[in-house]
């Protein structure tokens, strides 16, 4: 029984992180159709900031107590985020607006490459150790079962931010201008809405989250790489198909699903199957998950909820 | 006809002035997690042909200089196949290389079609050697040897009872983890999980819990650095116990950096090879490779050095560079290099592969045996 309920905890940290990551390829989707495959590398970024921001905080003023080196730390990697996704956007997808949906594609993984190599020309190639300003040691609130202080903050934080966005996408009217931008850029440009503006703000928007996520991300496994964003950005795109492209909640709905079936696949996978499949199956089970959603559900789980698209 | 003596004037032009290249190649990974590892290696190779270079070698009348031609296969099995061909198609005489056994391997056969000896200074998978290659040879410990000396030590001091062992799907993960699985059963030890992640994984929380149920007396992981310690850090916040066990992947300073507050007196790694100190020339090498590259030894450079002065030894037997006349002296060679005497058997592994035991005490690996 602990075993499951830590298999759940496991699944819902990483899961946490998907969603945050998914988020901002959904949004970029619900409005140009566009799969930004940079964005991971976004998440890269955000980390590497964040590590570079907090070593020169703690050679500076080491003074400055853990918590607010770590929030000065994010606060500068939000904002470097924020502008890389606005250059990105401005330099490498708004001439291609009208073009071909594959050469925005295309361009998007040469921006990927181009942010990684970039990473690896001023971090190099090694690992480097995050410092982990949360402590990692483990609480056990219930017999049997562990998580760290780092592992709650991020369940909290990702919430919030959760929370933050729908209400910024349904309330406000930013929100409602996004809204429309994804329903038909042409009818709200005509409406009066700036679409290039509402573009570049959910770019700018869409890169904070990823750099959050970075920072968590880094911050929980204590290390930072300028290939790190590779996987959880796949990962990320995954659960924005599993849960409907183009849709909020089904982002966060599928980030947290993946998260918790990649966890508790690789846990009883090999129960599951009498022995016959192990733990290196881990990924592909998830992606079966998702194979089989999409036989029913083509457009994931919550994926004809257009409405809600942003 | 006088093209053909023009083309003589002029290839004896330059033997008077210039001397010949013998083009030695060096492949491993110089990009990606484990480019630490390939660097070093590609340095010490760098050492050694740069020391044969300062004492002149004359083959076959002519006094040649020796060129490292270095590839980056990024410990990829496909790269290093391209890697590979690269090399035989330039023309090198012999490779040091490759690092990685999961690169090793599908090089192998490039080299054998080619008839080019490669001799790799750190690839430990019994595989390597088992495929019969006459141009193949290492100058390491192979995996087999460094399995059974982890499992007698986890049996006979820690008084380990129930291992489980996870591996990262590698050529070299799994060889070493086939391995320890292959001693356990020998040994009549209990094997009471085995689990699989990947090279390029960050998150191990779920195969640790499956593990944590089974309640282990240690875990043993077949894998790198990169992955070993953030696996290393989710043990200890999952609140398991468990000795940590780790091959030579795991026995680098790199590990002890990234593992930072979660690397403990529990955790054991063991190295093919001798420790640096216990190397009949280690402590001159270190030094000497310091002066030259401005950063200590990581971990193989020495059995690199050794490789390649293993292809310029048996050249000079020879008295010639070409692959096929040398070949069968680098099977005779005997000589005392930087870690200890350099031999190789019938299927071209290292006569004197020792295995050390390492224990992480006060900051660094502190040998055990």
């Amino acid at each position: 029984m602990e075993t499951l309920l830590q298999q759940t905890v496991n699944g819902l940290v990483v899961g946490s992180v998907y969603a945050l990551v998914a988020l901002g390829y959904t949004m970029v989707y619900g409005i140009l159709g566009l799969i930004n495959f940079a964005h991971g590398d976004v998440l890269m970024v955000g980390a590497l900031v964040a590590l570079e921001a907090i070593r020169l905080i703690q050679t500076h003023a080491p003074e400055l107590g853990l918590v607010p080196t770590l929030l000065a730390g994010l606060s500068v990697s939000v904002l470097v985020c924020m502008v890389l996704g606005y250059t990105i956007e401005r330099t490498a997808y708004r001439r291609l607006r009208n073009a071909p949906r594959l050469a925005p594609l295309i361009t998007a993984i040469g921006v990927s490459f181009l942010l990684q190599t970039i990473a690896m020309i001023i971090w190099g190639r090694n690992y480097h150790t995050f410092p982990q300003l949360v402590s990692t040691t483990p609480l056990e609130p219930v017999a049997g079962v562990f998580i760290t202080p780092v592992q709650i903050a991020i369940l909290v934080v990702s919430a919030l931010l959760m929370m933050a966005l729908m209400l910024l996408v349904n309330k406000t009217r930013l929100g409602r201008a996004m809204r429309a931008t994804a329903e038909n850029h042409k009818v709200a440009s005509l409406m009066g809405v700036d679409t290039n503006k509402i573009i570049a703000a959910t770019f700018i928007i869409g890169s904070a989250l990823a750099a959050v996520a970075g920072v968590m991300f880094s911050s929980n496994y204590g290390i930072a790489h300028y290939a790190m964003g590779f996987m959880p950005g796949l990962k990320a795109f995954t659960a924005a198909v599993l849960g409907g492209i183009g849709n909020l909640g089904g982002a966060m709905l599928g980030g947290l699903v993946l998260g918790l079936v990649e966890s508790i696949g690789a846990g009883y996978i090999e129960d599951m199957s009498f022995g016959f499949l192990n733990s290196s199956y881990q990924d592909i089970f998830a992606f079966m998950i998702l194979g089989i959603v999409l036989i029913f559900r083509p457009t994931g789980l919550l994926g004809e909820r257009v409405a809600d698209r942003a | 006809m006088m093209w053909v003596l023009a083309g003589l004037a002029m290839s004896a032009g330059t033997g008077a002035w210039a001397d010949t290249v013998v083009k030695i190649g060096f492949a491993g990974p110089l990009t990606g997690p484990i480019a630490h590892v390939g660097k070093d290696e590609q340095y010490g190779a760098q050492l050694a042909l740069d020391d044969a270079n300062a004492r002149g070698v004359v083959l076959g009348g002519q006094k040649v200089r020796f060129e490292l031609l270095a590839e980056d296969d990024q410990g990829d099995p496909r790269t290093a196949t391209t890697v590979a061909q690269r090399l035989a198609d330039a023309g090198v005489k012999g490779v040091v290389g490759h690092v990685t056994s999961g690169a090793s391997i599908p090089a192998s056969r490039i080299y054998e079609q080619a008839g080019i000896p490669a001799i790799t200074p750190s690839s430990t998978s019994p595989k390597l050697t088992q495929q019969g290659y006459r141009t193949t040879y290492r100058v390491i410990a192979n995996d087999l040897q460094q399995g059974a000396a982890m499992v007698g030590f986890a049996a006979d001091v820690l008084k380990a009872k129930r291992i489980a062992v996870i591996d990262d799907r590698t050529a070299y993960g799994q060889g070493l983890a086939d391995a320890v699985v292959d001693s356990l059963k020998r040994r009549g030890l209990a094997l009471v999980g085995r689990e699989f992640t990947t090279d390029k994984a960050t998150d191990f929380a779920s195969i640790l819990t499956k593990l944590k149920a089974a309640q282990p007396d240690a875990i043993f992981y077949g894998g790198m650095d990169a992955q070993g310690a953030p696996l290393l850090k989710q043990m200890k916040q999952l609140g398991i116990n468990a000795k940590y066990l780790g091959g030579d992947g795991v026995c680098t300073a790199e590990m002890i950096k990234i593992s930072g507050a979660a690397v403990s007196e529990d955790v054991y790694c063991t190295k093919a090879g001798i420790p640096m100190e216990r190397m009949p020339g280690g402590k001159q090498f270190n030094e000497r490779f310091k002066a030259r590259f401005n950063i200590p030894v990581q971990l193989y450079a020495p059995y690199s050095y050794d490789a390649t002065i293993a292809l310029v030894e048996a050249m000079k037997q020879a008295n010639s560079a070409e692959p096929a006349r040398y070949l069968p002296q680098l099977q005779k060679i005997a000589f005392k290099g930087v870690t200890g005497n350099v031999a190789f058997d019938a299927s071209g592994d290292s006569r004197e592969g020792g295995v050390t035991l390492y224990q992480f005490k006060s900051g660094r690996w502190e040998p055990r045996n």
